[in-house]
């Protein structure tokens, strides 16, 4: 990885320990059992501008493993600015970035993969004329004596097909282009986990898709968070978010307002946060997840 | 239809309901040689798929069949050994421009310079560098000279395309006139030149002993047999997808029987003064080009990527192919394909002349290419669609000859054929987008 070069500041933060989650107005999270550990990725002040436009603004963010964060906000709040950054494909200005407790410096979105972060976009980059083999190893297809070895690929794909239980596809030999909404999203996500994702970046991934689908992609992503991904969801759909989430980050402007367990919010004061940026009201004591 | 995927036992009963719908339009798309269990479960999906819109070579092989009956019932002389064989001649330089352009299409662009990029600048190299009062090279260096011009051009105007961002159509289309017009300043005004290569004009004009057509043929099959019998099994053993060990067996018998017609076709005596058996060496050409593009596009990343995309070129993009390289390695091999068919052309006519059609032989190209099944909206085709196609161009010509119709009649005839197969293959399409 490329360290010292471009804006960024790098500080070493490998020895912070006790970490609390960074938030605005809440105290540490109570919830799932990473609250000790260094979280998989910190954001510090990170801060990308285009042109005059101030696209993101000092947002601090910490993304735990194990853990779904949904990152909510209206349009034009920063949303993708943010998670392009974090994906590599925009190179914030000021700010630093680290994995794993180590700085790193993101400059093509392949540093990020390799890293072990990957992103399933909202269009879903399928090839709808290949199958779901195909398109989960597109551009790392294995090969033997530089011919594909397809029948190595299929059996790891149907493994993590399986381990995901994604068992409502027919034949994994299927074109893509023959998938309902809901099992592209499940390809899309299963491609992420056989690539070997630490974190999984979600944009909208059920914008598109009816009930029944929805169900069964939060079901999906909710298992990721089980197995130890860390999740970061971006929606819009309030429902969706209380419905998966374990700790919601809210961005107003460009500016991280509110970053608290999901547990300590409920759908007025996120709606409150989103719109002005900022909340006058308490907590629920139940949480607030319908 | 068999059950591949049962839910699992947690599956709620709603999730299960709600992709019923979806499944059964899955039913539909999914390659039937993949879920059937048995040769009559195959059938039936196959059915089920041809109604859903996907149909594979299936319009070609029943044009080709169709436009054999219309020719046999109004001469019987188009069915005859001799025929057959000189139509494998005549379609030969098509299948072989149509293979190349498949490359193109496949991204979903086109390729209009490589009538006169393969069979102008090809065959004129080729010509030129063989006449014994010029060069004089051996045959092998000739050939191979011409094909390195013909992909040293696609490489150009491949990289025109990718690195400066224009239109296929575009730079291709200025291809056409420019290299039509350095081989009119090569030949000079209205030449034509000869060749008296003995092993260049026997590659269209040669056979091969009767004998050597049965064991060559023989070995061919039995290699195809062997190669797909044990991956076919080795699948099945792992518990792959994999098409049951009747359909495997169906598919080596029809290509033996396919092969076995060939080289009865082939043997029977086609002379008219001397007597001539033997299956033409254009024949192993055209199946070796088949052979090695169908590996390429079939097998190999290179192959994989070109589909995704003419599929997705975005999503491509993002799992980190290099589109530049890939697209301008496309049109590279598009152009060297047609420098075969440009040797091909050479040795069938022994000559070149300033009367090359370049236009009229890439649109033929074209048309044989979406005849044959490959999609203009590119992601979908192989190499065998190319060759399809230009049998079937070549049979309406062929068959148009026999009836003594002449161009302007064969020209409407094609057109008509070439407008049925691109209505087949956007009604599939809209069919495909609209069952999701």
């Amino acid at each position: 990885m490329d360290r010292g070069c471009g804006p960024i500041t790098v500080v070493l933060r490998g020895s912070v320990t006790g970490t609390v989650i960074s938030d605005v107005g809440a105290g540490p999270a109570p919830g799932p059992p990473v609250g000790a550990a260094e979280p998989l990725l910190r954001l510090r002040g990170v801060t990308k501008r285009f042109g005059p436009v101030q696209a993101v603004v000092g947002v601090d963010l910490e993304i735990p493993a194990g853990q779904v964060t949904a990152l909510a906000g209206d349009n034009g709040a920063g949303k993708s600015v943010l998670i392009k950054c974090i994906a590599g494909i925009h190179a914030p200005e000021e700010g630093q970035i680290s994995w794993e407790g180590r700085p790193v410096h993101f400059r093509t979105p392949r540093d990020a993969a390799e890293l072990g972060i990957e992103t399933v976009y909202q269009d879903l980059a399928l090839c709808d004329n290949l199958d779901i083999v195909q398109n989960m190893f597109l551009g790392r297809e294995r090969v033997r004596r530089r011919v594909l070895d397809e029948e190595d690929m299929e059996t790891a794909a149907r493994e993590t097909l399986s381990s995901l239980r994604v068992t409502t596809v027919r034949s994994i030999r299927q074109p893509v282009a023959s998938l309902s909404g809901g099992q592209r999203q499940s390809v899309a996500i299963a491609k992420a986990v056989l690539w070997d994702a630490k974190l999984v970046i979600m944009d909208e991934p059920t914008a598109a898709l009816g009930v029944t689908q929805t169900a069964m992609v939060l079901e999906l992503v909710r298992r990721l968070a089980d197995r130890g991904h860390a999740v970061l969801l971006v929606s819009h759909n309030l429902n969706d978010v209380f419905q998966v989430a374990d700790r919601i980050a809210v961005l107003y402007l460009g500016r991280m307002v509110a970053v608290r367990p999901a547990a300590e919010m409920d759908r007025q004061i996120v709606v409150d946060l989103m719109t002005s940026g900022s909340s006058t009201r308490s907590a629920p004591p139940s949480g607030g997840a319908s | 239809m068999a059950k591949v995927d049962e839910p699992a036992p947690g599956v709620s009963k709603e999730e299960e309901r709600s992709e019923e719908a979806a499944e059964a339009s899955a039913e539909l798309a999914v390659s039937p040689e993949l879920v059937a269990g048995s040769v009559s479960e195959y059938l039936r999906a196959s059915f089920a798929r041809i109604r859903a819109g996907d149909t594979g070579i299936l319009p070609v092989v029943g044009g080709l069949l169709l436009v054999s009956i219309i020719f046999q019932s109004l001469n019987s002389h188009f069915l005859t050994a001799a025929n057959l064989v000189n139509l494998l001649l005549q379609a030969a330089v098509f299948s072989v421009l149509a293979m190349g352009e498949v490359y193109a299409l496949l991204l979903g662009e086109i390729d209009l310079s490589i009538g006169f990029v393969g069979i102008g600048i090809g065959g004129t190299v080729l010509v030129e560098l063989l006449k014994p009062s010029g060069a004089d090279w051996p045959w092998w260096a000739a050939i191979a000279v011409a094909l390195l011009a013909c992909a040293l051009i696609g490489l150009l105007q491949g990289s025109i395309i990718t690195r400066i961002g224009l239109p296929s159509f575009v730079v291709t289309l200025a291809g056409l006139l420019f290299w039509q017009g350095v081989m009119l300043k090569i030949l000079g005004n209205g030449g034509s030149i000869l060749i008296s290569d003995p092993i260049v004009i026997d590659i269209a004009s040669g056979n091969l002993t009767p004998l050597a057509s049965w064991i060559v043929v023989l070995v061919i099959v039995g290699l195809f047999g062997v190669m797909t019998w044990r991956r076919d099994a080795r699948r099945r053993a792992a518990g792959l997808v994999a098409p049951p060990p009747g359909l495997t067996a169906a598919k080596i018998v029809g290509v033996l029987i396919g092969g076995v017609a060939l080289v009865l076709l082939c043997n029977a005596d086609r002379g008219r003064l001397v007597p001539i058996r033997g299956v033409p060496w254009v024949v192993l050409v055209v199946f070796g080009v088949l052979a090695l593009w169908t590996f390429v596009l079939g097998r190999t990343r290179f192959g994989r990527y070109i589909y995704a995309i003419g599929g997705n070129a975005e999503a491509a993009r993002r799992a980190g192919v290099n589109l530049a390289r890939i697209r301008t390695l496309a049109f590279m091999l598009c152009s060297l394909t047609a420098g075969i068919a440009g040797v091909i052309y050479v040795s069938r006519l022994r000559s070149i002349s300033t009367s090359v059609d370049g236009g009229t032989l890439v649109l033929y190209a074209v048309a044989a290419a979406v005849i044959g099944g490959t999609s203009l909206f590119g992601g979908r085709g192989k190499a065998v669609h190319g060759v399809l196609g230009g049998i079937v161009i070549a049979a309406i010509d062929n068959g148009m000859g026999l009836l003594g119709f002449d161009a302007s009649t064969k020209y409407m005839v094609t057109a008509i054929v070439l407008l049925a197969a691109v209505t087949i293959d956007a009604v599939a399409r809209r069919g495909r987008v609209a069952g999701r």
